[in-house]
């Protein structure tokens, strides 16, 4: 049936990418190009672009090892355990990808601002969380936590603990049957579950400008540091800074597709199951 | 479906446990204190703050609540954003469709590269999404084509984010399909429209109802590719995250909780409903 | 790179942590927050500050956005040693919150820092013939102008064609009314000035309503615009602030201090901003339209602000749910 729709599908469908994706990207790089690389590098040069780049970097270096963690442990709990309340559990880490990032950030000026419930404690403690780093911290971290649970959560109900109780019967220490046994089968899903939390992290806008305060200098990331090119008349920054992000996500995607051989990527799609959107890079379960 | 046995990172619950002191308290504090952390770490950044967001739009009673999301701007801009998001992801699980039955059944140079296209505008931070289509579909648009400040931008912005969505939830499925059915019903003489209808999108449909909901739930609460492109003029072309934003710069912090309240409602509701038509459809194995 | 982000990382934890002891010589790291269009002054500001014996060894943090934003983020707990808004009830949300002296207006030139008028901004060679108010609302005008709820621009762009109206002998209603017909014209209204002004330069609109200031930097930049100073306008006035929790305060009242000084007046100045010394004043040539009135003539800011822009209840908030209204559905 494929030949005489054939041609006018494969029009379609890369006539679509390439306007709605592919042209568009492309274009960042021409207009921030334009005046010559120069410009594009004087730009994101300034104290305020290489702060905030570093900035965002060290939102990176802190959130992403936190979620890390939080990923693997909350998912070694929801598969290994059974306890009342574990759908539920499973549902607040899968909230933040469904609200707004805007949403969230209300939701922790709410909580950790000035006149939010923790507001005068925090106060009274000299610890500042809104419009400072660990505020940022939080956003980001909120808004990428799912990502290691959605990953890693599949793998570890998927390969059962069979080996993990044959090594504590032979006498094994939990942490010495969590690196040697577990960790090595979930390696390659909490690889992905982490590339795809660095590129939230690194990109995330609406939750941060909403407890950010854009310092420039101080509390503005990169983002935030596009946003105000924009609206100060700095356009070759914001496309120069528009494209740092963009090159980094293309290294996110040459991550996330290297395996990209017919039977891996046959493998992967067999259980594109949860309701997170990294659902169709659930990874190849261990073969071994 | 048996469920996994009850086990504690690795320690057999049915193995000889002959002295329940022997484990001692460092054993329980360390049997606890993992889960104790992940939920208090959970509690910091999801659960405490969504307490804090119902509380806020309720503070006021139920009344102030209503109000607040009752009032024309806020009407104009949910209804905007949920017929936005609508008809995203109506179209974007028709285009999904085709895109996904062009990487599946066709074969081209450049097959691989097209394929990772696809989770660009997922690994893409939303402003510089939103950057790039002002870029080619604002005002100094190569091609004369201005979209800025229109609903179209704002579909325009919303179908590229919720591209992803639309492609990869069609695409393992339609790889799945028995070829053979398909063969066999053209051998017994069935027109292409006549498989595609009976045979192909019977088998697909679970699947793209889903893509097209997680898609319209990202949509929804979608915030940075929109602000830039929808010149957010009130009632015309202001979704909801940019009302909610809005609200919060001016000092409204109530009502665009209460806002807030009503987008996490239809995200929560949307999910439930993909989660049902997982289950229902035996599409995918994690709950 | 990374060593000099370092250091300013340092710088500012440091600062945080020690507040500034005051001294002969102010020093330390100020945090400036203040609205979207002095961006560019507060650059050329800083680097002459940092040229003077007392502002040698101080640096600066910056913040910049829509005036109500930015009050509402200090408010909230947004650091600022130095506040500086687009208008007046915007730094008394800072003293209803318990962050500026009730005082803060108490100074010779009434807490102000600069003057500027509302002026129009039209493509170059004023295609749409713009000259007054009422060409505004001719059939096939729109209008740019940024969101009253958020912006101090919007609000001080609205009070001037209401007042304007006043000033041509029109009646309350029928300046009212004219409120009305503006917003049906208005074709965008981004959350600040400067966005505004993005938003125009784009292609969008064919008129800005701006601040003077930020359209003569527009012009400075090299955009294609023109300027048109309408007959009867508004004069802007913006205050600025030290609060009393100030982390740095020695070194902000420094820095406020050089800002109303004859040398800090004249970098204003030159950066398209009215003076608020009128000796300065009067080194520069800016139009003089017809009749330029204050916002106390309308009433003050106090009054006004509550009678016009209180959220969903004030006047230009039932004019925009009327046109949303009927927007949606016609």
């Amino acid at each position: 049936m494929s030949s005489p729709w054939k041609w006018p599908l494969r029009i379609l469908a890369l006539g679509y990418l390439a306007g709605l994706v592919a042209l568009p990207v492309g274009s960042i790089f021409f207009r921030a190009f334009q005046h010559g690389f120069g410009a594009a590098w004087d730009a994101v040069t300034t104290p305020d672009a290489l702060h905030a780049l570093w900035l965002t970097f060290v939102v990176v270096l802190i959130a992403v090892p936190l979620n890390t963690v939080f990923g693997v442990g909350m998912s070694l709990i929801l598969a290994r355990h059974r306890f009342p309340g574990a759908w539920l559990l499973d549902a607040f880490v899968d909230l933040p990808l469904a609200v707004s990032p805007v949403v969230v950030g209300i939701a922790l000026v709410l909580v950790y601002g000035r006149s939010g419930w923790f507001g005068d404690w925090l106060a009274g403690h000299g610890i500042a969380v809104i419009f400072s780093l660990p505020g940022i911290v939080m956003a980001s971290a909120t808004v990428s936590l799912p990502y290691v649970v959605r990953e890693v959560l599949p793998v570890l109900q998927e390969i059962g603990t069979d080996q993990e109780q044959a090594a504590t019967t032979l006498g094994a220490k939990p942490f010495a049957i969590f690196r040697r046994i577990t960790l090595p089968s979930i390696r390659r899903s909490l690889a992905y579950g982490v590339t795809l939390t660095t590129a939230r992290v690194l990109g995330e806008f609406g939750a941060v400008v909403v407890v950010s305060g854009a310092i420039a200098g101080r509390t503005q990331t990169l983002t935030l540091f596009i946003q105000d090119g924009i609206e100060n008349l700095n356009v070759v920054g914001a496309y120069a800074g528009a494209v740092i992000l963009a090159l980094i996500a293309l290294g996110v995607l040459a991550i996330l597709g290297r395996d990209t051989t017919s039977e891996g990527r046959k493998r992967r799609w067999r259980s594109p199951s949860d309701p997170s959107p990294s659902s169709s890079e659930t990874p190849l379960l261990s073969t071994t | 479906m048996s469920p996994p046995p009850a086990v504690d990172l690795g320690v057999r619950p049915d193995g000889p446990i002959p002295n329940p002191f022997a484990h001692g308290l460092r054993r329980s504090v360390g049997r606890w204190a993992g889960p104790g952390l992940a939920v208090t770490y959970l509690s910091l950044l999801v659960v405490l703050p969504l307490a804090a967001l119902v509380s806020k739009a309720f503070t006021s009673g139920f009344g102030a609540f209503w109000q607040a999301v009752s009032q024309p701007e806020a009407v104009a801009a949910l209804k905007l954003t949920l017929i936005a998001s609508l008809i995203v992801a109506t179209f974007n699980a028709l285009a999904g469709l085709v895109i996904a039955w062009v990487l599946v059944r066709d074969d081209f140079r450049g097959k691989q590269a097209v394929n990772a296209m696809i989770d660009l505008p997922f690994a893409l931070p939303t402003v510089v999404a939103g950057l790039t289509l002002l870029s080619l579909y604002g005002p100094d648009s190569i091609f004369h084509l201005n979209v800025a400040d229109t609903k179209i931008g704002i579909v325009v912005a919303l179908a590229f984010v919720t591209l992803p969505f639309s492609v990869r939830s069609v695409q393992p499925v339609l790889a799945e399909l028995d070829r053979e059915v398909e063969e066999a019903a053209s051998s017994l003489g069935a027109t292409s429209s006549v498989v595609l209808r009976r045979v192909i999108l019977p088998g697909i449909a679970p699947a793209m109802l889903a893509g097209a909901g997680l898609a319209f739930a990202r949509a929804v609460g979608e915030f940075g590719s929109v602000v830039l492109i929808s010149g957010n003029l009130p009632f015309k072309t202001e979704v909801a995250s940019s009302w909610i934003y809005s609200l919060s710069q001016s000092d409204q912090l109530s009502a665009a909780a209460a806002v807030s309240v009503v987008l996490v409602v239809v995200a929560l509701l949307v999910l439930v409903a993909i989660g049902l038509l997982r289950r229902r459809f035996d599409i995918g194995e994690s709950v | 790179m990374t060593v000099g982000a370092l250091g300013l990382l340092a710088a500012a934890v440091s600062t945080a942590v020690f507040p500034a002891v005051a001294g002969a010589t102010p020093s330390g790291s100020v945090s400036l927050v203040a609205y979207s269009t002095p961006k560019p002054a507060y650059a050329a500001l800083i680097k002459a500050f940092n040229a003077t014996s007392a502002g040698k060894n101080v640096t600066f943090s910056q913040s910049f956005g829509a005036s109500g934003s930015q009050a509402t983020a200090v408010a909230n707990g947004l650091p600022a040693d130095v506040v500086n808004f687009s208008l007046a009830p915007d730094m008394n949300k800072l003293v209803k919150a318990g962050i500026v002296s009730a005082k803060w207006s108490a100074t010779p030139t009434k807490g102000m820092v600069t003057n500027s008028i509302v002026s129009f901004v039209v493509r170059p060679g004023n295609p749409k013939h713009i000259t007054n108010w009422a060409s505004l609302v001719k059939s096939g005008v729109s209008v740019i102008t940024p969101n009253p709820f958020s912006s101090g621009s919007a609000k001080w762009n609205l009070m001037a064609a209401y007042g304007a109206q006043l000033a041509l002998g029109k009646t309350r209603a029928q300046a009212t009314a004219y409120l009305t017909q503006l917003l049906k014209h208005t074709a965008a209204q981004p959350s600040s000035a400067s966005n505004a002004l993005q938003t125009f330069l784009s292609g969008e609109g064919d008129v800005l309503l701006d601040y003077e200031d930020d359209a003569l930097y527009a012009k400075s930049k090299g955009q294609a615009v023109s300027i048109v100073t309408p007959p009867q306008t508004i004069l802007i006035q913006n205050p600025v602030a030290v609060p009393t929790k100030a982390s740095n305060p020695a070194a902000a009242r420094a820095f406020v201090a050089y800002l109303l000084s004859p040398a800090g007046q004249r970098v204003w100045g030159k950066q398209g901003y009215r003076p608020v010394l009128p000796k300065v004043a009067s080194q520069f040539k800016f139009p003089t339209p017809k009749k330029l009135f204050t916002i106390d003539s309308l009433g003050g800011w106090t009054k006004v602000n509550t009678i016009f822009f209180t959220p969903s209840t004030g006047v230009v908030a039932k004019i925009e749910q009327g046109l949303g209204v009927s927007t949606s559905s016609s």
